[in-house]
């Protein structure tokens, strides 16, 4: 039933001056499921979060959310489309508070973005929204630490606070435990199991353990190309799959 | 720090600012001659135009004397030639300069970085050619003696007049400068400036914001042009020419970019020097030159940029 899928890729192609980076990939992504994206470094993941969200163009194939095409779109309509992503590299507005990196977030909805002629205090109707956001996120008492002055696991903690602030239908997250203590993984393990629920989330993750742990379902990338997909259990048996992991000493 | 000491403290930062513009401009007319308080403050309101694009926009633009020189020489031709009221020239040439502000901005943001800056060179000097070619422009004497005309029954022929006009002018520019800064439109400016990328995945046309940023950039670039007009009746090629869009970023970078005030303490020292040497004739530019690179080598934020850190280490 094609209607159950919320993301599609159809043997989507990206070619970097003649470097395959991701090499006819086909991609279904199910409706309210955890689906993760695992493989070696430079197997091509980010490329396919790039590709899915429009941040660069596909060199060949198409891109489908809830089965219309916007392999066209520009970056910012699909983001407006409910398609969210996060980047591997924390990305927070450094010199804002977290409370103000929350609210840009919750400002676009407002529809008062282009008004330079209004007043500072016009956004402050979204203080308690934020507040609460950065409340689930454990931020609430940084409300008012510009970002760039928090440490990395907050920060990580900060863009997904951003990143729910849109209600997204389709989240994208790009290594959200990457360089994190184990205790900063563990809590955002479980906010994203949490954050799922009603929603679709897409995510590259290096650690296995969150992989089995939240991850309906798994594709395995190498190379650019799908080498096995399935539930945990079916991929981390798969022969090629270990050789692979091996191969890469990841 | 605390956030709401940073808040407290970034409120008082404003009003000292605040206090100190009125405070100096309210007394220059007296401490200086009329006529170089004018310059400086149509200067300061120039530079000021142009930080909005370049410190709170990232966007360095090189042609931003077009805006300046265009609207210049429109009010000049206005209130010279029609004999329209003050505030009609102004207008007028304003207009001119935000159709201008918003075709390079259409043209320009195409590119970024350095393409960006070198597509605005280009076109003002397209601009600077047609100023060349026109003939109401008056060549290589631009317009002279540009009436100053009156403003509410006021003879703005007075210098003192003259000078409060100006001021007042620039005082609401200013105002409305820092009102854009602080908007939900500056927000959004600071987001781009700050994480391009995150801001596009929030949903942000980024391109429509740097627009109107230029826009707005250029509409008070033009005023700054209007005013000046207006003020030191006449409009020359210097106000057309590429020199003057590299003294804008001078004034930026000298005062400090992205701080309130940095532009016009900028203005202030450029229009300072350029006046006080002139009588050393082109040394006056060796001075200058020496003094920008003494000055960005020692203090890297600019004047008011190295105040402001000084105090916020301090607190
Ligand atoms: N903009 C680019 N220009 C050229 N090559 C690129 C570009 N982006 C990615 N690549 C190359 O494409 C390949 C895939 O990169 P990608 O970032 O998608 O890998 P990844 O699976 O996310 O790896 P990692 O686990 O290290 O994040 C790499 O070989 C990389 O060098
Ligand atoms: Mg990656």
């Amino acid at each position: 039933m094609p209607d159950d899928l919320i993301l599609e890729t159809r043997d989507v192609v990206k070619e970097f001056r003649g470097f395959v980076a991701v090499a006819g990939v086909s991609l279904k992504v199910k409706r309210g499921s955890i689906h993760g994206l695992i493989g070696p470094n430079g197997a091509g993941k980010t490329t396919m979060f790039n590709l899915l969200t429009r941040f660069l163009p596909a060199t060949r194939g198409s891109i489908l959310h809830r089965g219309e095409d916007v392999t066209r779109l520009p970056a910012a309509q699909v983001a407006r489309r409910g398609v969210v992503r996060s980047f591997q590299i924390s990305a927070v507005f450094p010199s804002l508070t977290a409370l103000e990196n929350v609210r840009i977030a919750l400002q676009r909805p407002l529809g008062t973005s282009f008004r330079f002629w209004a007043p500072a205090r016009s956004l402050s109707v979204l203080d308690d929204r934020a507040r609460a956001l950065l409340g689930d996120v454990d931020l609430a008492a940084l409300a008012d630490v510009p970002a760039g002055e928090l440490p990395y696991g907050r920060k990580r903690a900060l863009e997904l606070a951003t990143t729910l602030a849109l209600e997204p239908e389709v989240l994208l997250l790009d290594e959200p435990t990457a360089g994190m203590g184990h205790e900063d993984v563990g809590r955002v393990a479980e906010l994203i199991k949490r954050v799922a629920k009603g929603r679709t989330v897409l995510m590259v993750e290096h650690n296995l353990s969150v992989v089995a742990d939240l991850c309906d379902t798994i594709t395995v990338l190498a190379r650019g190309a799908v080498l096995a997909e399935g539930s945990y259990a079916q991929v981390s048996s798969d022969p090629a799959v270990r050789e692979a992991y091996i191969g890469s000493a990841a | 720090m605390t956030g709401r000491a940073r808040r407290v403290w970034s409120g008082q930062a404003i009003f000292v600012a605040w206090a100190t513009v009125v405070a100096v401009g309210i007394v220059a007319p007296f401490v200086v001659y009329p006529v170089f308080a004018m310059n400086v403050l149509v200067m300061a309101l120039f530079a000021s135009a142009f930080n909005l694009l370049l410190g709170y926009s990232g966007l360095l633009s090189f042609g931003h004397a077009a805006f300046l020189g265009s609207a210049a020489y429109v009010t000049g031709w206005a209130a010279k030639s029609w004999h329209l009221p003050v505030l009609v020239s102004m207008g007028a040439g304003v207009a001119v300069a935000t159709v201008l502000g918003l075709l390079f901005g259409v043209l320009a943001l195409r590119r970024s970085g350095i393409y960006f800056a070198m597509i605005t060179l280009g076109l003002a000097q397209v601009v600077y050619f047609l100023v060349v070619q026109m003939p109401w422009t008056g060549g290589e004497d631009g317009l002279q003696g540009i009436p100053r005309g009156t403003f509410l029954g006021i003879d703005l022929g007075n210098s003192f007049a003259m000078y409060y006009f100006t001021y007042a002018v620039f005082l609401a520019a200013f105002w409305l400068i820092q009102r854009t800064i602080h908007s939900p439109f500056g927000q959004v400016l600071r987001a781009i400036r700050e994480n391009e990328p995150r801001a596009i995945s929030l949903g942000y046309d980024v391109q429509r914001y740097k627009l109107l940023a230029f826009v707005i950039s250029a509409s008070l670039a033009g005023l700054a042009g209007s005013l000046k007009a207006v003020a030191l009746q006449f409009a020359t090629l210097g106000d057309v020419a590429w020199q003057r869009s590299g003294e804008v970023v001078l004034m930026t970078l000298l005062g400090g970019m992205g701080t309130v005030l940095g532009p016009s303490v900028g203005a202030l020292l450029v229009v300072t020097m350029e006046n006080y040497l002139s009588s050393l004739g082109s040394w006056v530019t060796v001075i200058t030159g020496t003094v920008f690179v003494v000055m960005v080598m020692a203090f890297r934020r600019g004047l008011v940029g190295e105040i402001k850190a000084l105090f916020a280490r301090r607190s």
